[in-house]
Parts: C-alpha cells; sequence; structure tokens
C-alpha cells in the first residue's frame, strides 16, 4: 500500500467511526471534558459556602445593564467625557496655537529669508508643510491627550462588555451579531482596528455586516473634527456658561446617530444581501477592575495618543505640499484648487456643504485627521485672507477656537455648514487605511467597494435632506405674509 | 496571597529576576518558542508585557487581541520567543480566533504553552485548558488573578491541581508582577525538560467514543509513528475537521513527529 492509500485508508476509517458514533460526538466529545473540568475543580478549589459572591460585581450589574438604566448611564457617560474634553482642551490648544502658528512660524519664515531659500521652496516647506503637521498637533492633541486616557479607563474598569449586553438585543433586532457591539466600541477607537476586531463573529454573514457598518462609529480621526466644529457653531449659540454642555450634547447626537445609522444598515443589508439566521453567542461579563490611573494614562498617550498624532502628522505633512501646491500653482489666471473648489462647490452647496470641503475630504482620504486643517488652509487661500508680515499670502492670526471660526465664517460658513460638516464627517468614505483593511479581512473588491462608497451616498443624501428641510423652515415665515 | 518581600527571598534561585532579559520585539535566533493561550480576558495580555517588557494595550473585555502578538524575552541565558494568542474558550470550532489558536499549538509546536486561567473562574477556565493538554504535553498553567480569587475568598488547592494536570501551576498576579519569577522558572524547566509533564487526558468519555478514539489513534501512530498528538488528531477527524483532513492528506502530520 503506498502513503497515499494508508492516509486514505485513515481518513476512511474515520468517516466509518464517525457514522457509527451518530452526529452528536462533538456534545459527547464536549460534555466528557466539562465532567472532568468539574472533578478537577472540585478537587482543587474551595470556595466560601453559603455566601453570595460576586455582590459588588453584580450590585454594579443590575444598575448599569438594567432596562431603565442601561441606556441613560451609557449615554451619561459619554457626556461626561466628551464635556470634560471640550471644556479641558480648550486652554491648551490656544497655547499651542500661539506657539507653533504665532510664534514658531514667523521664526521659520524669516530664518528662510535669512538663509535665501527659494520662495517657492519656502513655501513648500514651512506654509505647506509646517503649517499642516503644526495644525494637525494644535488641532489634535489637546482633545486626545483628554479623550483617549478617559475612554481606556472606562475600558480598563470593564464597562465595555457591559455596553455590547445592553445593545446586544437592538443588534439582534437588526439581523446583526450582538458582539457587533464590541468592534463597534473598537471602532470609536479606530476603524481599522474594528474591522479586524471583527474577527471575532464567527458567522460570515454577520462578520460582514460588522465590517461594512463599523464605519458609522466615529473614529480617533473624527472626534477631534466633530468636537471642534460643535465647539464653534453650536456651542456659540448658547451663553459662554452653558457652550461646552451645548456642544458635549451635540457630539453625542452625533455619535448616537451613527449608531442609529448602524442599526439601520445592518438591518437593510440582512434583509437584503446578506440574508440569513441570527446567530447566539455567551458574553462573559468580566469582574470589574479598579483601573491602574498612570498605568492607564501612560499607555493611553503612547499607544493612541501619540500614535494615532503620529499617523496624523505623516499624512498631514504630504497633504500640507499638496494644499500648498493647488493653492499656488496657476493653470489659467486662477490656481488648481481654485479650478477644483469651482468645479465642486455646485455639489458641495446643493447638499449644503460648499466646494472646500469636498475638496479636503478628498485630499484627506489617507487620513480623516487632517480634515479640518485642510479646510482651513483651502478656506484661507481660496479667499486669499493675508495675515500678518508674511510674503506668500498663507499665514493668518489664529489662537483659538473661535478665531478657527471667524476664517470659517470670513468663508461663507453658517450653522447649516457647521451641522452638516459634522453629518458628513459621520458618513463618508472610511480612511485608506481602513478600505485597505476592510480588502485586507473580507479578500473581495465587492464589499470593499460596498463598505466605501455607501457611507458617501448616505452622507451625501442626508446632508442634501437636512439643506432642504433646513431651508424650508427658514423660508416658511417668508413665504407666508 | 499578596508575596512578602524580603530580602531572604529575592536572593532565592526562585526569584531569579535577574536572569530576565526583556527583548521587547526581538526574537531572532531563539533557543525556544513560547506559546501564551488562555480563555478571554483573562490577563494573557498582562503575562506577555510583564514578560516582554512590551506595552501591548490591555483592556479588560473578551477578545482584545484577535491576531497574535510576538515578543522576546531571555531567561537564564536562554532567548525565548513569546506568542499571545487570541484568547478562546475551546479549541472545538472554527472561528477564526480559535483556529489560529489552535493551528499554533498543533503545527507551531511550541516548546512551551503557558494557559493562562482566571483562578477564580477556574472551573469554567479548565475546559480550555484540558483541550490545550490533548494537544501538547509541555505545558504551565499560570494561575492568574490570584489576587481577585482571594477577594472572593476561593481557595485554590495548588499542588492538588498540579498533580490532577500533570503539568507545574504557577499563581501569579501579572498587573503587579507576582508569580513571574516562579512562571519564568516554570517555563524554562519544561522547555529544557528538567521538569517532564504527565497532562491529563480527558477520561470522562462514553464507552464507544473512547473505543472510536482509540482505533483512530492507534492508527494515526501507526501510519506516523511517535504522533505526541493522535487522540486529539482522533477527535477532530471524528468531527469531519477539514483542516486536519487535509493535514493528513498532504502528510503535514509527519512533521509534528518530534525528532
Amino acid at each position: 500500500m503506498t502513503e497515499a492509500e494508508k492516509d486514505n485508508e485513515i481518513l476512511a476509517r474515520a468517516a466509518g467511526l464517525r457514522w457509527q458514533l451518530g452526529d452528536n460526538f462533538h456534545d459527547k466529545l464536549t460534555e466528557g471534558i466539562y465532567t472532568d473540568a468539574a472533578q478537577i475543580a472540585a478537587h482543587a478549589v474551595e470556595t466560601p459556602a453559603g455566601e453570595r459572591h460576586y455582590t459588588f460585581d453584580s450590585k454594579i450589574d443590575k444598575i448599569v445593564t438594567s432596562k431603565t438604566w442601561g441606556f441613560p448611564i451609557m449615554i451619561g457617560l459619554l457626556a461626561v467625557i466628551l464635556w470634560i474634553t471640550i471644556e479641558g482642551a480648550n486652554y491648551p490648544s490656544g497655547m499651542l496655537f500661539t506657539l507653533l502658528i504665532d510664534t514658531v512660524h514667523p521664526l521659520l519664515k524669516s530664518l528662510a529669508a535669512h538663509i535665501g531659500l527659494p520662495l517657492w521652496l519656502d513655501g513648500l516647506l514651512i506654509d505647506g508643510i509646517y503649517l499642516a503637521v503644526a495644525w494637525v498637533v494644535a488641532v489634535m492633541l489637546p482633545p486626545m491627550a483628554i479623550f483617549f486616557p478617559l475612554f481606556t479607563l472606562l475600558e480598563d474598569f470593564g464597562y465595555l462588555p457591559r455596553v455590547a449586553f445592553n445593545m446586544d438585543a437592538l443588534f439582534k433586532k437588526a439581523g446583526a451579531h450582538g458582539k457587533q457591539a464590541l468592534t463597534m466600541s473598537m471602532g470609536w477607537g479606530c476603524n481599522a482596528a474594528g474591522v479586524i476586531a471583527t474577527r471575532i463573529i464567527d458567522s460570515p454573514r454577520e462578520r460582514l455586516i460588522a465590517i461594512i457598518t463599523n464605519n458609522f462609529s466615529l473614529c480617533n480621526g473624527r472626534w477631534p473634527t466633530q468636537i471642534l466644529i460643535a465647539t464653534i457653531f453650536i456651542g456659540a449659540l448658547v451663553p459662554a456658561s452653558l457652550s461646552g454642555l451645548v456642544a458635549s450634547a451635540a457630539v453625542i447626537g452625533i455619535a448616537l446617530l451613527g449608531v442609529a445609522f448602524m442599526f439601520l444598515t445592518s438591518w437593510g443589508l440582512s434583509k437584503t444581501v446578506l440574508k440569513g439566521e441570527v446567530s447566539t453567542f455567551t458574553l462573559e461579563l468580566p469582574p470589574y477592575r479598579p483601573p491602574r490611573i498612570w498605568q492607564t494614562i501612560y499607555t493611553s498617550v503612547i499607544d493612541r495618543t501619540l500614535i494615532v498624532l503620529w499617523r496624523a502628522v505623516i499624512f498631514a505633512a504630504p497633504a500640507g505640499a499638496v494644499i500648498w501646491l493647488v493653492a499656488n500653482v496657476h493653470i489659467g489666471d486662477i490656481t488648481i484648487a481654485n479650478h477644483v473648489i469651482d468645479f465642486l462647490d455646485p455639489l458641495g452647496v446643493f447638499v449644503g456643504l460648499n466646494g472646500v470641503i469636498l475638496l479636503a475630504y478628498i485630499i484627506a482620504i489617507p487620513a480623516n485627521e487632517i480634515v479640518i486643517p485642510t479646510i482651513l488652509m483651502l478656506t484661507v487661500a481660496n479667499l486669499g485672507l493675508i495675515g500678518v508680515g508674511d510674503t506668500s499670502g498663507k499665514l493668518f492670526e489664529l489662537d483659538s477656537a473661535m478665531a478657527t471660526g471667524s476664517i470659517l465664517s470670513a468663508g461663507g460658513w453658517t450653522l447649516l455648514t457647521g451641522i452638516n460638516l459634522m453629518l458628513f464627517s459621520l458618513l463618508h468614505n472610511p480612511c485608506s487605511t481602513t478600505i485597505y483593511t476592510i480588502y485586507k479581512e473580507t479578500n473581495s473588491w465587492k464589499w470593499t467597494t460596498l463598505a466605501s462608497l455607501l457611507p458617501v451616498i448616505m452622507g451625501l443624501v442626508v446632508t442634501f435632506l437636512v439643506t432642504q428641510f433646513w431651508h424650508l423652515i427658514w423660508l416658511m415665515p417668508e413665504v407666508k405674509p | 496571597m499578596p508575596m512578602p518581600d524580603n530580602t531572604a527571598c529575592n536572593n532565592c534561585a526562585l526569584h531569579n529576576t535577574a536572569g530576565l532579559k526583556k527583548l521587547g520585539i526581538d526574537t531572532a535566533n531563539v533557543d525556544y518558542v513560547v506559546a501564551l493561550a488562555g480563555n478571554p480576558n483573562t490577563g494573557k495580555s498582562t503575562v506577555f508585557n510583564a514578560l516582554t517588557g512590551m506595552r501591548q494595550h490591555t483592556g479588560n473585555w473578551p477578545g482584545k487581541t484577535v491576531v497574535r502578538a510576538e515578543g522576546g524575552f531571555s531567561y537564564n541565558s536562554h532567548k525565548y520567543k513569546l506568542i499571545d494568542l487570541p484568547g478562546t474558550y475551546s479549541l472545538l470550532s472554527t472561528s477564526q480566533d480559535e483556529e489560529v489558536a489552535r493551528n499554533f499549538i498543533l503545527f507551531g509546536r511550541p516548546d512551551v504553552t503557558v494557559i493562562v486561567v482566571d483562578a477564580s473562574r477556574l472551573e469554567r477556565n479548565l475546559n480550555l485548558t484540558l483541550q490545550v493538554l490533548e494537544i501538547t504535553d509541555k505545558a504551565v498553567l499560570c494561575l492568574n488573578l490570584i489576587d481577585e480569587a482571594a477577594r472572593h475568598h476561593i481557595k485554590i488547592d495548588q499542588r492538588a491541581l498540579a498533580r490532577d494536570l500533570g503539568i507545574p501551576v504557577v499563581p501569579t498576579t501579572a498587573r503587579s508582577q507576582q508569580g513571574i519569577p516562579e512562571l519564568l522558572k516554570a517555563i524554562d524547566d519544561v522547555a529544557t525538560g528538567a521538569i517532564i509533564c504527565r497532562p491529563h487526558k480527558v477520561k470522562n468519555l462514553s464507552k464507544p467514543v473512547e473505543k472510536a478514539v482509540k482505533q483512530l489513534a492507534g492508527a494515526l501512530e501507526q501510519q506516523f509513528p511517535g504522533l505526541p498528538n493522535s487522540r486529539w488528531l482522533a477527535f477532530r477527524l471524528l468531527e469531519g475537521d477539514s483542516r486536519i483532513t487535509a493535514a493528513v492528506k498532504n502528510n503535514e502530520l509527519k512533521e509534528l513527529v518530534r525528532p
């Protein structure tokens, strides 16, 4: 008998025995293992008799996973974190602006003039690359350095599985896997990480749903955008003492809207292209553990804040060069940026945004983090705002979020533009890293394309509808008389 | 059970943390490969960080590690590569994280598999432990979160456990580094063969199942003499596992035979 024949004989014998044993072999084996485990545990473990264990944990769980309090507590915790972030980020952000943009930038300019750097190189390096990087750092670093440690503390405490527990019923109704709540939470950190995390879902159908809808979790790169725009446009609607609260509420609204879109899309997918049964699973609620504060702050600053910031900087540097080039290279009478913005403007205005925002989202496909800096630089370039002591028409003074607001107002932004930007920031294509990760995980161009285009289309539709509705409300009183 | 912190202990051979060199991601030219397996949320990543000096993000929720992470350390002048496998409740299903863990323990043939269990939930965690012991006979049980068990007044007779499982058992509180020196010693002893494990094999199988497994395992051993995990492979073949079926056909099983 050859080797191959012997191998086949083994397989044949296995098949024969399998037939004899019946189809519940798996259960029998599992049963055997459990019995062994129980015997060994009985031998080695001594638990206090009579006393009820884990009373502390189960007391907390009774409240945080209760039907009445589960969701309010969830939203409340998120609100507190966002409020601390918004209130806390203002001051350091202003300081970074003063340092990096008001102080270091002119210094670099005069240094460049001193050593006689060619004007185009000076513009590309200092007005393009340096400014974009400085802006990313000033806009992103303070909120991230506050938001991530707080979020990580909550994670270390053991709260995330409780979120999954609370949301399980909703996901089930949407035809998706309950563990999607966990991948969704991961997505609140980073969508690429959220997509990889879907490996914990064993049904391919539900895993695909989780992958495609992960983008509806606001990620690292988008929280700061939301926080900034909410502070400028929505927080400004109310007296200063309330603005932090109102801005947090707006950001929470967007995050919850994202969750709603996730359910809606999951439901839509499970009723159309990804039909099937919901599978059941066991979710273990881990014990609450007192978070180690310093270690958490250390790892979340190193692992999350600096890594995300570094990624933003890496993408911001070339983007800064691109922005400077499109804003300074002329075709005919006007710059490339103006050409593209003019071209995109009708579509932008149609959906309540503008050409600058759309161009910024194209330039910022590699990283969501740089959307706001890109928008600001393009707006300034487009308007030809010229700041103090500047030779190339790129510098302007900015020392707080409110100054950012004044640039945007000069660019023709209204409250509606702000709201629509927040919506579009939630609903647009995933960043290139996430798209690549989706392709790697699904191995399918079809699903990757769907996952990339679906959110953009939804974003355009939603902003369009909001704009129409908005105009309807504002026009009403004028039409009536 | 807090470890007393006096100098006599620190001079003891067991407390040879001086012999530990955390090598981070430097895993070139290693002497031994160690796999970290265990249920989700038992602190595998914390143990991983304690041994390698790396700072993998740890989180208090099941399923945090879905891809395997690698790191290195050296102890008693042996270089070790450590692989943090995804946490799983069993090795008997086909979700991707379970396959990653299972395939590594089976085909990666680690020199030692450290099974990290939650001491306060020992019985549930033993299910995975017993499955790992069916695959490999070089293992160490890391009885982690022993402080939490103590807080819940759970006492564990670690000698009885070691006797029943047939492998070294080391109580640890990895987040505060307690028990890590003992764990290192146990890993080193098993890797070098100073300790020979006699791992527990599942006993409570029904007669027909036991008979079928014996028959098939016998046939496998005849075809691949010296196969260390014929019983477990028989389990899988009886369940119709396609990955193992393929391994029989393409002679991959031959490579499982240790020289």
